[in-house]
């Protein structure tokens, strides 16, 4: 599955004054590989994600996207990123048409109306094509949010809980999109969720993060096993109450 | 620089604009209510003592051209604003954009409203109260340019103000253009100022322009100081707005260690 990488992470480090909200960690997220960013709030999820997004910059360590540093070309590389996040509010002001058309531009996308058409065909869109984002429901916003994050068919894709406080129908929905996604056009993903069922159906691989630092890797079908956990909420559990009874990645 | 980039912060404003045309109000009614107030105010002055000097021009003139400046610095912060009030500073700074591409098309929306307005002011002012625009000829150009880009560096200022300081600095922007115009010799020749007074109002680039432009319609010529006057208030324009946009780069640079980019939204600060 893996054919390449899509993201590469050495030593990042994040300190706000004596706090280390993220701790000398290293992972890498291969092309057409979804993994997942596991952990109770405050490990460093989010924190991770918006260095990998040029949107904090790191205390130390590296992130190369596609084996380019993004110290170098922050510009340029972010073309090949796009994100969703339960968060990042599209302008709620704007028609869908309308925030579809600006982030075409920033990402400077190509045949930018034939792409817009596209995407609101593929997610269930069109209808709401000239309706604010403000006034749509959390699951149109949501495949509003996924359509943004897919418009520039990035390499490397970064999801923080994109199916929150979706119901399970549209979760699916979502899912099955992303996961589509990743096969088809070979991108790597990263994605964070406290869906642990959801985690195991789409997800190559994952990380266990807590309090700055990756505590376990691997498999999410196989890991909880290998650590004596009936299943992977069970490990979840374990890692946000007793991080040290699991050894350090 | 991308143009796509710089035309994306551009196009959003004006997608914004033809989504809710009471937006409109925000360029026209201020401007119109001024104009009209002033209009009547210098007709009125004109009866007195069979007045030869030309109130309307000298008094309204100026005023049109302080509202295009003050409409500048505010149309920036306002598009500013409009990226907080939406929480979208995560997707654009997220996205490719370049703090400069940023700058630049809230710059190029303000400078797009300010005319806008400028020429529904001149529309007003010319027809109702006999207003000459180009009663001071092709001058009108780099006093305008002057007014503009001092107009940027406050609006770019304030912006990196709000940006460092939160949401609530807001209230901070809009008094800017009302203190500057105590020193600016909108109304009165700066002469008029206490001394100490004058000495802020050389370092005021309108201040510049306002004498120059007085002393073209009271003589009809070309004052001597006129070269210099334009020297210095468009260096001093210049140099507020290389000061300003450093400001706001380093406040943007700030804002990326602290984590405020990523946090930044109306709720939160």
């Amino acid at each position: 599955m893996n054919q390449g990488t899509a993201l590469r992470i050495t030593n990042l480090t994040k300190e706000y004054d004596a706090l280390k909200a993220v701790d000398a960690i290293s992972f890498s997220v291969g092309l057409g590989e979804v993994v997942g960013l596991l952990g109770p709030n405050g490990a460093g999820k989010t924190t991770t994600i918006n260095m990998v997004l040029g949107i904090l910059e790191p205390t130390s360590g590296s992130i190369a996207v596609l084996d380019r540093e993004l110290k170098r070309g922050t510009s340029e590389i972010r073309r090949m990123v796009n994100f969703a996040a339960v968060y990042a509010h599209m302008p709620a002001n704007l028609t869908v048409r309308q925030n579809l058309y600006v982030f075409g531009l920033l990402y400077g996308v190509k045949d930018l109306k034939d792409r817009i058409r596209t995407l609101l065909k593929d997610y269930d869109l069109e209808r709401f094509a000239s309706t604010r984002a403000g006034i749509l429901s959390s699951g149109e916003l949501s495949r509003l949010n996924l359509a943004k994050a897919v418009i520039n068919k990035p390499r490397l894709l970064l999801l923080d809980e994109p199916t929150a406080s979706l119901d399970p129908s549209i979760s699916q929905l979502v899912r099955e999109r992303i996961k589509e996604y990743a096969v088809g056009t070979k991108s790597g993903v990263l994605w964070t969720s406290h869906n642990m069922n959801e985690i195991e159906a789409v997800c190559d691989r994952v990380l266990f993060m807590s309090r700055g630092k990756i505590l376990l890797a691997g498999d999410p079908r196989t890991l909880p096993s290998e650590h004596g956990k009936k299943d992977l909420e069970d490990l979840f559990i374990t890692v946000a109450r007793e991080p040290l009874q699991l050894k350090e990645m | 620089m991308s143009y796509s980039r710089i035309f994306a912060i551009f196009v959003r404003q004006l997608f914004l604009y033809k989504g809710n045309p009471t937006r409109l109000a925000s360029i026209f009614l201020w401007l119109v209510i001024d104009i009209v107030q002033w209009g009547f105010i210098t007709k009125y002055l004109g009866t007195f003592g069979q007045a030869t000097f030309g109130f309307v021009t000298v008094i309204l003139g100026a005023i049109i051209l302080w509202e295009f400046m003050a409409r500048v610095q505010q149309g920036i912060m306002m598009a500013f604003l409009e990226d907080i009030w939406t929480q979208n500073f995560i997707n654009f700074f997220a996205s490719p954009l370049k703090v400069r591409e940023y700058l630049s098309g809230l710059i190029i929306t303000s400078f797009a409203s300010s005319i806008v307005g400028f020429l529904a002011m001149v529309a007003i002012a010319g027809p109702v109260f006999g207003y000459n625009v180009m009663a001071v000829g092709l001058m009108l150009l780099p006093f305008m340019a002057i007014l503009l880009i001092f107009g940027i560096a406050m609006g770019v200022f304030v912006s990196g103000v709000v940006f460092r300081l939160g949401p609530s600095a807001e209230w901070l922007g809009w008094p800017i253009p009302l203190v500057l115009s105590l020193f600016a010799g909108v109304y009165y020749p700066i002469s008029t100022l206490p001394v100490p007074l004058q000495v802020v109002a050389k370092v005021i680039p309108p201040s510049y322009v306002f004498e120059s432009l007085r002393a073209i319609l009271a003589t009809g010529a070309f004052p001597s100081t006129l070269a210099s006057n334009l020297f210095v208030g468009a260096a001093l324009s210049i140099a507020y707005l290389l000061m300003a946009s450093r400001f706001f780069v380093v406040i943007y640079r700030k804002n990326l260690k602290n984590g405020s980019i990523a946090r930044f939204n109306a709720e939160a600060l």
